[in-house]
């Protein structure tokens, strides 16, 4: 016999299940009917997957805006080029790496669980510090902490290349690639989100000073989703890395920053459902954008969007959102399934309550 | 003591800078709990209102032709005017709004502007010359400083202490004042909330029109990156003062451009280039012994 609590919880778990299976049923289409550039599409839209669901570990759960995870997505991209690219191609760019760094030629799947790892140590320092601040205040200092990252990755000319590009990084991430990393981030989301910490933290979202009373410890709850959320963040960078070939101090700055947030807000800050939801409908909506951009010939005619429509028409796109449906698409719910037996047990339990 | 001297007029000069784009988000901050992420892309969108729009390397001058005096006012009214339309256009329409979701609003709203711009005037920065004479320099104490930069200190100066007056001797001051320090109460005893908001912004916008001259005159250069940074120092200056206090946003902008100065002069040559970094390390440091800021407003300590 269950309460319904219990069934609540285990229906909890099912979210991530629906999830992977979306995100699968996408990649089988594409790989089924696309052609080769819609599978980089699809590619590069699973990347943004896993950045922006590791950005909802933390932005999510918390409830504080973080304008930095551009900052751990280059920390793990450079960390693992500097691990996966050929010593030859080191030596002539990147002179000043240490003699073992220089050697090293990692295969690509360790070296992408270095980024991630390097990112959430840094996550862990720069949290330890910033994390002490209130919301508004923590969200500004990240902001700061982005423009650090940027500042020492664009001058450390013999270690990242400066604001010269790094090129030649091992393109190994295709769809399916994108799709493992992508699951594997949703469903530790799910289960952070599920577990005492998370639960706390969603409580001090909810209400600082009540959660404080119930003995809470919200700086170090903070602290954890942070370190969590910036090891996928720096997965992320390096599969971002690996999927262009290309690595610029630039491409992980404003840009990137926006577009992340944008997703996360217009799917619905408030679950995990959100944040992927937020990811496909923006993609679409920049692919289609883009091909507008591009033109196309209706009849004899040829229409065309000027140029730099695709991001106006976004960042309206964004604030439209939050004028109407200031929870996002999702509105804070999760897709769920409620198998038959746990609806069954809640029947139960409802009536032997009677 | 010329290095001093030199030192003093450059960090005095680059802090007044500093401290009147803090004014600007501190004002909307006090008022409406508001961090507006547009604030560099008003200061770049005056910038441009000097050119002519187009996508050519080089830049005709449109409004920069205009005589000095008319210049500045028709400026000032331009930074105050799209302040003011991004207000109605926006963030009225967010009034209960929590905060975060009005700091995503503005930071989409500085992305459009910053698109927009970049559509019309093309990506790359382009060479402007707004009363090139102003960077002459005049030797006082033995330092030679341009013109601009005494003109910069007592303009800052003038916007301080006008925006001390007028917070404190006006009818719409003491408003603001009031809605800074509790905006629920303010509005139940009679204050205009609308008013007192549209003031703000225009204020606000009025002295990202004042940064985006000095920085269009000093640097003799537009682009649509150049508010980015100033924006992010304005932040910090605000943070660090203690959100929401006007004169903790000036005095930190002022200290935040003299550190920056003094570590620009004082840095070993291969560790300058990252000046930035050591700067922003400093405040996160800053703040982690002064959470509060240096500044605390009364309005700033949480009610229960």
């Amino acid at each position: 016999m269950q309460s319904q609590h219990t069934s609540n919880r285990i229906a909890a778990y099912s979210t991530p299940v629906v999830l992977a299976v979306l995100l699968l049923g996408f990649v089988v289409l594409v790989a089924l009917f696309g052609d080769k550039a819609l599978a980089r599409t699809m590619a590069e839209t699973l990347v943004r997957v896993v950045l922006v669901v590791s950005l909802w570990i933390f932005v999510g759960n918390s409830g504080v805006i973080n304008f930095g995870h551009a900052g751990y997505m280059a920390i793990g991209a450079y960390c693992s080029a500097w691990l996966t690219l050929k010593p030859q191609s080191k030596a002539l760019f990147l002179p000043d790496l240490p003699d073992w760094l220089m050697q090293a030629q990692w295969p690509v799947f360790p070296a992408a669980i270095a980024g991630g790892l390097l990112a959430a140590f840094i996550a862990l320092l720069s949290g330890a510090a910033i994390l002490r601040l209130s919301g508004i205040a923590a969200s500004i200092a990240t902001f700061a902490f982005l423009a650090i990252v940027n500042t020492v990755y664009s001058n450390w000319e013999g270690v990242t290349g400066a604001t010269s590009s790094v090129v030649g990084l091992p393109r190994y991430v295709n769809q399916w690639v994108a799709l493992g990393w992508a699951v594997a981030a949703i469903f530790a989301a799910n289960l952070y989100a599920n577990s005492a910490s998370g639960l706390a933290l969603r409580a001090t979202r909810e209400d600082e000073v009540a959660a404080r009373a119930s003995g809470i410890d919200m700086y170090r709850h903070r602290l954890l989703s942070l370190v969590i959320s910036g090891f996928f963040t720096g997965v992320s960078g390096a599969l971002l890395g690996h999927s262009i070939g290309v690595l610029n101090p630039d491409s992980f700055y404003l840009g990137i920053t926006f577009i992340s947030l944008a997703m996360l807000v217009v799917g619905g800050i408030g679950s995990l459902s959100g944040a992927v939801m937020g990811v496909l409908l923006l993609s679409l909506l920049i692919e289609l954008l883009v091909r507008a951009e591009q033109g196309m010939a209706i009849g004899t005619t040829h229409f065309a969007l000027p140029s730099g429509s695709q991001e106006i028409l976004i960042g309206m796109a964004m604030i439209l959102v939050l004028i109407v449906r200031p929870n996002g698409v999702t509105a804070g719910k999760e897709f769920k399934l409620k198998p038959q037996w746990l609806r069954q047990s809640r029947l139960d339990s409802a009536k032997s309550t009677n | 003591m010329t290095n001093l001297a030199q030192l003093f007029f450059d960090a005095a000069s680059l802090g007044g800078l500093y401290a009147m784009a803090a004014l600007g988000i501190a004002l909307i901050f006090g008022v409406m709990n508001l961090v507006n992420f547009a604030h560099g892309e008003y200061i770049a969108f005056c910038v441009f209102a000097l050119i002519v729009p187009s996508t050519d390397a080089v830049a005709m001058m449109f409004l920069g032709r205009a005589p000095a005096l008319v210049l500045i006012l028709v400026v000032l009214a331009l930074g105050g005017l799209i302040a003011v339309a991004s207000e109605y256009a926006v963030f009225r329409h967010l009034r209960r709004a929590d905060p975060v979701a009005m700091m995503i609003a503005s930071f989409a709203l500085g992305f459009v502007i910053r698109n927009a711009l970049l559509a019309a005037y093309g990506g790359r920065p382009k060479a402007i010359s707004l009363w090139p004479g102003l960077n002459t320099p005049v030797n006082i104490a033995g330092a030679s400083v341009p013109l601009l930069q005494l003109i910069v200190i007592v303009t800052t100066l003038l916007v301080v202490t006008g925006l001390a007056l007028l917070l404190k001797k006006t009818r719409i001051g003491l408003e603001m004042r009031a809605a800074a320090e509790n905006f629920t109460m303010a509005r139940l005893l009679g204050v205009r909330a609308n008013r007192v908001i549209t003031g703000a912004f225009a204020l606000s916008g009025a002295l990202a029109a004042a940064v985006a001259l000095i920085m269009a005159t000093q640097t003799g250069v537009a682009d649509v990156k150049m508010g980015g940074q100033i924006m992010l120092v304005a932040f910090i200056a605000t943070v660090l003062g203690g959100l929401g206090s006007l004169p903790g946003a000036v005095a930190a902008g002022f200290m935040v451009g003299i550190v920056s100065v003094v570590l620009q002069a004082w840095l070993p040559l291969d560790a300058r280039p990252f000046r930035d970094a050591f700067l922003y390390t400093l405040v996160i440091v800053c703040l982690l012994l002064r959470p509060q800021g240096l500044f605390v407003p009364a309005s700033a300590k949480p009610r229960v």
